[in-house]
């Protein structure tokens, strides 16, 4: 603690960067210093105001502290998985199946239209096993085993939570910090904050998957830089022949011609630039010259053909397979070695509000091998202490059955008060087991991890306060957190 | 040899301005505010509440439940003795030593220094002395200058006299003048001509037109040119682009499940509205309240529709009421955003931290939105499905009838029926403020009404969608025309005279020529809200007319351009880009209106992110076939959870909520869009044919190309350019004619029988021109 606000105060008296200062910043800039003395006095407040869309109180582009993580490669489980079949055993629900959910214990907690209707809330426990691993001696049910070898390394929370309680709201909740559409997703906020790492490739990038399971849409408001500068979207990379939208060049033009054509494009606007005098053109220029690199560094990194046959092994025969949970999980690690800030996947079909067994069986079998294969990856080339990677979904389901009351074939509905995520790497403390629910799984009694919290506690592991953080929009300053928000430290090395 | 000379000097100077920079001689340091000079007199709308705002209402500004102490932005609060320290008062008039909030801010003492330390927040020295100035010279206080009703002064006299071609000039001219700075020179006929095209139509002009003009660019022909623009049906459609934005206009109903929606009847009336010039004050009227109103016409029922356009969710098991609300809240925004200029939306789960807008204001104004006989969901996308209408009650049945007559605007194609949202009152219901703005939180109960603030509502009025619609669009409104007009100028500026032209509140910027934006609106409003003629008005200043080249002398003295002594030049829209390189293809396909057309996407992505094919029909994305490829841009098909992605990357919203301003980027993915579009390539390939088959053995075929998109000569050195280039690609397509075939063969539109080497060089070299900085910008 002590040392974090040193180096806040460090970091406050600091002059900013002047090399990392964007364009529009250094003119501004020498427009106070020289413009508005020549301006009249009307100009001046505007001109202060930085009027339209405006500063962060802290320089953009450097961390305010010292950073554990680079980088995040968030494994998002779309659909909501349950946390009773993964990382919160709770023996109670075998004890007490089929008796109703105390009123005592859903304590007024709002239902989704579709179980609000059932007469009953029988409670009905988890159809696979458990068993504790690793030295921290971790809870992990059977249908995890190559997660449970990494219990260790990972840390899980069990005390999430989240106000929504249908699908939409709450996965924008967790991508934007908040349930309306409208603003910046959290990888574009880190982007904002902290710039670029690589020349070639966007600093944030989207890969999706599905599973068989019963799934739920995507949208592309998700990744999207709401108010933020649209260059910290989020880039959708795709499996096929343009995996970045319009990457490819036509047929029958050669790279060498296309060279050519964009050399002569270039010239054209450097003329026009000296005629007109506007440095727009420069920066198109640069941008077309980003584009070329693109078309190369693109390619490259999703090309797996000389990964060694030890990491195909290790990330499961899928990850050949393009489009798969797999493949993208790769596809992360070789992004995240090439300097992109935030990979956020996303594989859907986790909504198992009936067969939840089976259904989650073979979500849990996509996605179980390729998860732990990332993070022993990152660990063996030495990535993973500043790579955090986090697993998880918009929100737990229900203790109580969904549907027809069968053992082998029930469904959960959605639960937003508590559910379980995990996380690795990156600052974050490996192998702890982080709050605790009550004995059926409903309420989080000790802990609690909200939705602003878990995106402090990320923040601060990339060196953001994320208070400090804003971004000045329709006249007020705007945080990914919103109002609220502390940062976990419990969880933080 | 000059040219690198120039260079050269140019990267020096940028170099040395750099390395300046970076040992700190422009840095602004707390000192350097202390050498700008402090006006004459000190005006508190325009210097001290900017500072206020932005650093003290926090603490000390409207919202009561974060108020700590006293409140400043009230004038008899600010002078009232302090309740905890008797004797002291935050402000003495005319007395900095003795107004203790002077005092705070120039404290170094952490625990009475304002703003706090903890809030991040510093007044900086030039900040300091105004507000030491403004108590120096009584400290006034003042309404808000966006609710003072906007007054009509005399145009400026200025020194110069031969520039000026309307009233406008002498507003603009008069601060530039103050400013020791002079206006450029009138544009090139055919750079103004293609600006005028552009903003009339969002389309190029032809070149004949521009051949025409050549000859005589009088100002008689340039206003008849105009009058023939406005009078064309494209008007209506460049129109109509805009407003599709602060309408938050789409055919899918959004949210996770995004189903369709016909919504288009709608938009093919506001087509209408603006071809026909309907009054501003009509147009808004019908579109918050045509239902409401005597005798009401299909037509003006139609027009309601414009607060069906939010989303509305098909995701089964969510709470009716909750989505209920979130519709009434999307009205109410949409009505501050897109419509009063103001962030309503702030008060919605609070007062109000800058503007005078209380929660109570918020659901008042909420209230008269909240009477619809609507549900929250009205049935899952998978029952969505299979119905044979896309529309959620209230809606309207249009007969293929009514479409051959009262309606016969609306492009029914081979339609019989079709219902269309639209709005009513039959829902009566008690409208409560909502306890941060959630809606399972009702506290006190609310009646429609407007805040004082802005403009009382008078008692005459009906307390319904009607009578809000006539407190709108009363003369002495202050907010209704300016924000238009604001808007209407930053669509041909780049910028408005507000620059945030969503927020006329405290927060947001202010007037760079606030007696101009009055001007304007008071002239609108005595011209009967005529939109067209506030269009002309513009068009045919001096100020509209100049020159954009970035002089140096005004890069240095007026970098943003605010007092416009030359043109801006900005990139065109996503739409506007397209429709360019379509018309100067010859392949846009004129029809208006009628259901939305899918264009050429990338295969695959509305696949890879639907939630399973039975839910709803939007997930499958199947490209129309034939002319329907090549029609303006406003008819693509808008799913909002998949926006198509050759407008979303120039900056088009989602449309998930009302906007009413657009970035402007320049970004890599955008240089990967006008490279690799099939729609782009089909283009170029096509203009390339048409130009070969048409002049088979002509020498000018890249003179010809280039006149015709950027409907200029290009000059000698631009033409040896691409004459070299030209020639450069025949040659490599005539030792490998396979790939020449490959290439011409993009897109479905028929191959036409020319030469396949010449026809890929030309192709590439329109593809060149295409990607010019200056085809895509408004010059």
């Amino acid at each position: 603690m002590e040392e974090h606000k040193n180096n806040l105060e460090e970091n406050k008296s600091k002059d900013e960067n002047p090399l990392k200062v964007n364009r529009r910043h250094f003119f501004s800039q020498l427009s106070v210093g020289i413009g508005s003395l020549a301006l009249g006095s009307l100009l001046i407040p505007d001109l202060f105001k930085g009027s339209a869309g405006t500063l962060a109180a802290q320089p953009l582009g450097i961390p305010h502290f010292a950073p554990k993580a680079k980088r995040i490669i968030y494994l998002f489980q779309a659909g909501g998985p349950s946390q009773l079949e993964s990382f919160d055993y709770k023996p109670t629900l075998h004890k007490r199946m089929g008796e109703d959910l105390p009123d005592s214990v859903r304590a007024g907690q709002r239902l989704t239209g579709m179980t609000s209707g059932q007469d009953s809330f029988p409670l009905m426990p988890s159809a696979v096993k458990f068993r504790q691993h690793g030295e921290s001696q971790k809870w992990i049910s059977d249908f995890f085993p190559h997660i449970a070898k990494i219990a260790d390394e990972i840390t899980v929370v069990r005390s999430m939570q989240t106000e929504a309680i249908n699908h939409d709201p709450a996965i924008t909740f967790f991508q934007t910090g908040s349930q309306i559409s409208g603003r910046p997703s959290m990888g574009s906020w880190l982007s904002y904050g902290l710039g670029n790492e690589n020349k070639n490739l966007p600093s944030f990038v989207v890969l999706t998957s599905r599973g068989k399971g019963n799934s739920q849409g995507l949208y592309s408001k998700l990744w999207s830089s709401g108010f933020l500068d649209s260059k910290h979207q989020g880039v959708l990379l795709r499996s096929g022949k343009d995996p970045v939208l319009y990457l490819n060049d036509p047929d029958g033009l050669s790279r060498s011609d296309k060279r050519h054509l964009l050399d002569h494009v270039s010239s054209l606007n450097k003329i026009h630039h000296v005629e007109t005098g506007d440095d727009e053109i420069e920066s198109r220029i640069a941008q077309y010259e980003m584009a070329y690199r693109m078309q190369m560094s693109v390619p490259d990194v999703m090309d797996i053909s000389k990964e060694p046959e030890s990491i195909i092994k290790l990330y499961g025969e899928d990850c050949q397979v393009p489009g798969t949970y797999a493949a993208n999980a790769l596809q992360a690690r070789r992004l995240a070695e090439n300097g992109v800030r935030f990979i956020q996947l996303y594989h859907q079909g986790w909504d198992q509000h009936g067969n939840l067994p089976n259904e989650m069986a073979g979500q849990a079998k996509d996605v179980d091998q390729a998860s732990a294969a990332l993070v022993m990856d990152l660990k063996q080339r030495g990535m993973l202490e500043d790579t955090l990677v986090v697993w998880g979904g918009e929100f737990g389901r229900t203790n109580y059955c969904q549907g027809h009351f069968n053992p082998e074939s029930y469904g959960r509905d959605h639960h937003p008060r508590a559910f379980s995520i995990w996380m690795a790497g990156g600052g974050i403390k490996p192998g702890l087991t982080y709050g605790k629910t009550d004995e059926f799984g409903y309420n989080v009694i000790e802990n609690p991890v909200h939705i602003n919290d878990f995106h402090a506690t990320l923040m601060y592991a990339m060196g953001l306060d994320h208070e400090q953080l804003t971004y000045k929009h329709q006249g007020r300053r705007f945080r990914l957190t919103d109002v609220a928000g502390n940062v976990v430290k419990d969880l933080l090395i | 040899m000059k040219q690198k000379i120039l260079i050269i000097s140019i990267l020096a100077v940028l170099l040395g301005v750099l390395y300046a920079y970076t040992s700190g001689i422009f840095h602004v340091s707390k000192d350097d505010y202390s050498s700008l000079k402090l006006p004459e007199v000190v005006d508190y709308n325009f210097h001290i509440k900017p500072i206020l705002s932005d650093n003290c209402y926090t603490c000390h500004g409207p919202d009561a439940n974060k108020r700590k102490g006293f409140r400043l932005d009230l004038e008899e609060t600010a002078f009232t003795e302090l309740s905890d320290s008797p004797d002291e008062f935050p402000i003495v008039s005319k007395d900095p030593k003795r107004s203790k909030v002077y005092q705070a801010i120039v404290s170094d003492d952490p625990d009475m220094k304002m703003p706090p330390p903890n809030s991040n927040l510093s007044l900086n020295s030039y900040e300091k002395k105004l507000i030491k100035k403004w108590i120096e010279q009584g400290a006034k206080f003042e309404k808000h200058w966006a609710y003072l009703p906007p007054e009509k002064v005399a145009a400026p006299k200025t020194e110069r006299t031969d520039w000026a071609q309307n009233e406008i000039d002498s507003f603009i001219l008069k601060k530039l003048e103050e400013n020791n700075l002079q206006p450029s020179e009138k544009a090139l006929v055919e750079t103004l001509i293609r600006r005028i095209s552009l903003d009339l139509t969002g389309l190029p002009p032809t070149t004949e037109l521009v051949e025409m003009l050549i000859k005589d660019s009088s100002e008689e022909n340039i206003s008849k040119i105009i009058d023939e623009f406005l009078a064309s049906p494209a008007y209506g459609e460049r129109m109509a682009q805009s407003w599709l934005d602060v309408a938050r206009y789409a055919d899918s109903h959004g949210y996770q499940d995004d189903s369709y929606r016909t919504m288009w009847p709608w938009r093919d009336w506001v087509i209408h509205a603006f071809n026909e010039n309907l009054p501003y004050d009509e147009f808004l009227t019908w579109q918050l309240a045509g239902d409401l109103l005597p005798n009401a016409t299909k037509e003006q029922i139609l027009a309601t529709g414009f607060n069906r356009n939010h989303p509305i969710t098909q995701e089964g098991g969510v709470i009716q009421e909750e989505y209920r609300t979130n519709y009434v809240l999307d009205r109410t925004n949409t009505l501050g955003k897109g419509i009063l200029g103001i962030t309503l939306e702030c008060a919605q789960c609070h007062d109000h931290k800058y503007d005078a807008i209380s929660q109570r204001n918020y659901f008042e104004f909420f209230a008269f939105f909240n009477q619809v006989d609507e549900k929250g969901i009205q049935m899952d996308a998978v029952a969505a499905k299979n119905q044979k209408f896309f529309a959620d009650p209230p809606y309207m049945e249009i007969s293929n009838e009514e479409s051959d007559g009262v309606l016969s605007f609306i492009n029914m194609k081979n339609i019989s029926e079709i219902k269309v949202m639209v709005m009513n009152d039959s829902a009566p219901k008690s409208t409560y403020i909502l306890d941060r703005g959630a809606y399972d939180q009702p506290a006190d109960s609310v009646q429609p009404a407007t805040p004082n603030a802005i403009y009382a509502f008078s008692e005459s009025l009906p307390k319904n969608r009607l009578g809000l619609a006539q407190w709108l669009t009363d003369t002495k409104n202050p907010l209704t025309a300016r924000v238009y007009v604001n808007r209407i100028w930053g669509m041909l500026f780049g910028k408005g005279i507000v620059e945030t032209s969503e927020d006329f509140g405290v927060q947001g910027s202010l007037p760079t020529h606030p007696e101009l934006l009055d001007w304007l609106a008071v002239d609108f409003m005595e011209h009967g809200w005529d939109t067209k003629y506030l269009l002309k008005k513009i068009l045919l200043s001096a100020t509209y007319q100049q020159k954009s080249e970035a002089r140096p002398d005004l890069k240095k003295a007026d970098p943003d351009n605010k007092l416009l002594a030359r043109a801006e030049r900005f990139r065109m829209s996503g739409e506007m880009i397209r429709d360019y390189i379509l018309a100067t293809s010859g392949l846009l396909n004129r029809e208006i209106g009628g259901p939305s057309v899918k264009p050429y996407q990338p295969a695959g992505l509305w696949e890879e992110t639907n939630a399973g094919g039975n839910r709803g029909i939007l997930t499958e994305y199947i490209p129309d076939e034939g002319d329907d490829l090549y029609r303006r841009s406003l008819y693509t098909f808008w799913k909002r959870t998949l926006p198509p992605p050759n407008m979303t990357i120039f900056d088009a919203p989602n449309r998930d909520l009302s906007e009413v301003r657009r970035q402007k980027t320049n970004t890599p993915l955008q240089a990967l869009v006008l490279q690799n579009d099939v729609q782009i390539l089909e283009a170029a390939r096509v203009l390339a044919q048409r130009t070969l088959l048409n002049n088979p053995n002509d020498p000018d075929v890249v003179t010809s190309v280039f006149k015709r998109i950027l409907v200029r000569s290009p000059k000698k050195e631009e033409l040896s350019i691409l004459e070299n280039y030209y020639y450069d690609a025949v040659k490599l397509y005539q030792s490998n004619i396979k790939d020449a075939e490959k290439l011409i063969a993009v897109g479905d539109y028929k191959q036409l029988n020319t030469d396949p080497m010449k026809t890929a060089a030309l192709m590439l070299t329109v593809q060149a021109i295409y990607n010019l900085d200056e085809t895509i910008t408004k010059e």
